[in-house]
């Protein structure tokens, strides 16, 4: 009775055999969308089913696995499917970037740079960019295989003209390998460039909608602009408090109930290494050159 | 300046536009439209009349390559002169067409529209999917042609569904025409609008037509929008085309029966 009733992985082999087969179509075909037959998860949708699918299809026992949630190691959801994944492969996890083998993330793509040999898995809740464009599954599919992407732009269109700049500021559109328009799941702008000629395999999954998509390594990821409104980056203005990083994408902490507020890195990972390397913030509230708008 | 136009370009004007030849649409086993063969000019409007279930829809969808003909075949000449035959393009090819040298106007607004999008995107809309990418060039030209379509530069971030019909209607036209297509498909533009305003769309479609050339194929059972347009007129009756000739001929000196009866059942103004 003491060996556990399920497969290594949690999946059965046939499943895995099944994603790996989607996943290998995704990386030959980049930001292509594969449909696969997504399997009931033992967590809600919405909480990662797709990209904890693909990280168990590719999990191996040498393998070092990082959970983030919106860049942190330590919130619920990453802890749980860190947990998981402890408890069903007995594998190593880190909470280091440098690390960790697979890297499966929830909206962010960690700060420290990634290198050849290792994978981050998206969760992706809904993997369709055209999808509020136009409602049909058939016309877009078809949009996709005629490379029909006009109407992305009206999307930008429409943001200029109603807020006089691109202002979707996650989701970013991008264009993979100059063919497939591609929702990059609803991480900050602030990360598409680290997905341009990035050295690890991104995996894309999307467990209710079942769909995997992938960015292979060293592929061109371009947002999508206008040449009068070229793609910027967006981050507020200001230092980590913490470890006064000026180049990490921040997270707006509300410290009170009189507009208090202080930025902190959102990848945990990222502070804590310079914390430990003498970096020390004001570890106090404001923005130090005003605005919030970057 | 229109005569040195039509000298040098006397050949191409001469060529048909596009050239249906012994069109037929069967759904099982009724027949909807057969035997129709004709030519089109550029710059030609001609109107397909007949009552309801003659067959006009089916006939304008199988021009347009939407549908499949049963029997016989759409020809069109292509921008670079040379004639296609619809069925033998690719659906990148036509469906590459239909956003830039056709228009197809709908009879409702909401069919050729993003009614949740503004106005300006609805006509730029065609100018991206063809590759345009500077913002502001866009936005003048969508700018433009709203005010040749008549509607206020006020309303350009408004979303059609705050649109008046009429104006609907003329936003529809403006994003069709806004890719200057050479060739038409209008679905009884001017249906479900009270006289007023289906009088000033008319106008506007009139001049419109006559200023850039446009080749346009109506399909209507309004008579009196087939007089104010066309050049041409084809009568249906049970899928069969049994009169065409000029209009103002065809509408009054009507040879067959049933286009007397249409042309008598007219109630005088």
């Amino acid at each position: 009775m003491n060996t556990p009733a399920y497969n290594f992985a949690y999946l059965d082999e046939q499943t895995k055999r099944m994603i790996r087969r989607a996943i290998l179509k995704a990386i030959a075909i980049p930001g292509y969308q594969v449909p696969f037959a997504s399997r009931e998860m033992p967590m809600p949708y919405g909480w990662g089913t797709g990209g904890v699918q693909v990280t168990a299809a590719i999990l191996g026992p040498s393998d070092v696995l990082k959970v983030i949630d919106q860049g942190s190691d330590d919130t619920t959801n990453a802890i749980s499917i860190r947990k998981f994944f402890e408890k069903t492969a007995h594998v190593a996890t880190t909470t280091r970037t440098q690390e960790a083998t697979l890297i499966q993330t929830r909206h962010r793509i960690p700060e420290a740079q990634l290198h050849g040999g290792q994978i981050l898995v998206y969760q992706v809740p809904i993997p369709e960019p055209l999808r509020y464009l136009e409602p049909r599954e058939t016309e877009t599919r078809r949009m996709h295989a005629l490379a029909e992407y006009g109407l992305m732009h009206v999307k930008l269109y429409e943001d200029i003209a109603r807020f006089g700049h691109i202002a979707t500021s996650y989701a970013y559109p991008v264009r993979v390998n100059d063919r497939y328009v591609m929702d990059p799941s609803p991480t900050p702008k602030f990360d598409n460039p680290k997905m341009d000629h990035c050295p690890a395999l991104q995996l894309f999954g999307a467990g209710r909608e079942k769909r995997i998509y992938a960015i292979p390594p060293f592929t061109s990821v371009v947002s999508l602009d206008f040449e009068d409104h070229p793609f910027t980056r967006y981050r507020f203005d200001a230092p980590c408090a913490l470890c006064a990083a000026e180049d990490s994408y921040l997270d707006e902490i509300v410290t009170d109930d009189r507009g208090g507020r202080m930025f902190v890195c959102s990848d945990t990972d990222y502070c804590e290494s310079r914390q430990k390397l003498g970096h020390r913030g004001s570890e106090r509230v404001a923005p130090h050159r005003g605005g919030a708008h970057g | 300046m229109a005569e040195a136009v039509t000298t040098t370009s006397l050949t191409a004007e001469d060529r048909p536009l596009l050239i249906a030849e012994r069109l037929g649409k069967n759904y099982g086993r009724i027949t909807a439209c057969r035997e129709v063969s004709f030519e089109l000019y550029p710059g030609e409007v001609l109107a397909i009349v007949g009552e309801s279930g003659s067959g006009k829809s089916t006939l304008l969808q199988l021009l347009s390559g939407q549908l499949a003909p049963s029997a016989g075949r759409v020809s069109y000449r292509m921008r670079d002169g040379v004639m296609r035959d619809l069925a033998a393009l690719g659906e990148a090819e036509r469906r590459f067409l239909f956003r830039t040298d056709w228009g197809y106007v709908h009879q409702d607004p909401a069919m050729g529209l993003r009614m949740a999008v503004s106005a300006g995107a609805n006509v730029g809309e065609r100018l991206m999917a063809i590759g345009w990418n500077h913002y502001g060039r866009i936005r003048d030209t969508a700018a433009t042609w709203l005010e040749r379509v008549e509607i206020d530069l006020a309303r350009i971030d408004d979303a059609p569904r705050t649109y008046s019909g009429g104006m609907r209607q003329r936003l529809q036209i403006a994003r069709n025409l806004v890719t200057e297509p050479r060739l038409v498909f209008m679905d009884e533009p001017t249906g479900g609008l009270d006289v007023s305003v289906q009088a000033r769309l008319l106008d506007l479609m009139r001049n419109l037509v006559s200023e850039l050339n446009l080749a346009a194929i109506v399909v209507t059972h309004d008579l009196a929008v087939a007089r104010l347009l066309s050049h041409r007129i084809m009568v249906m009756k049970g899928g069969l085309v049994i009169e065409q000739g000029l209009t103002d001929q065809v509408l009054d000196d009507p040879s067959e029966p049933y286009t007397q009866l249409l042309v008598s059942s007219i109630l005088p103004a």
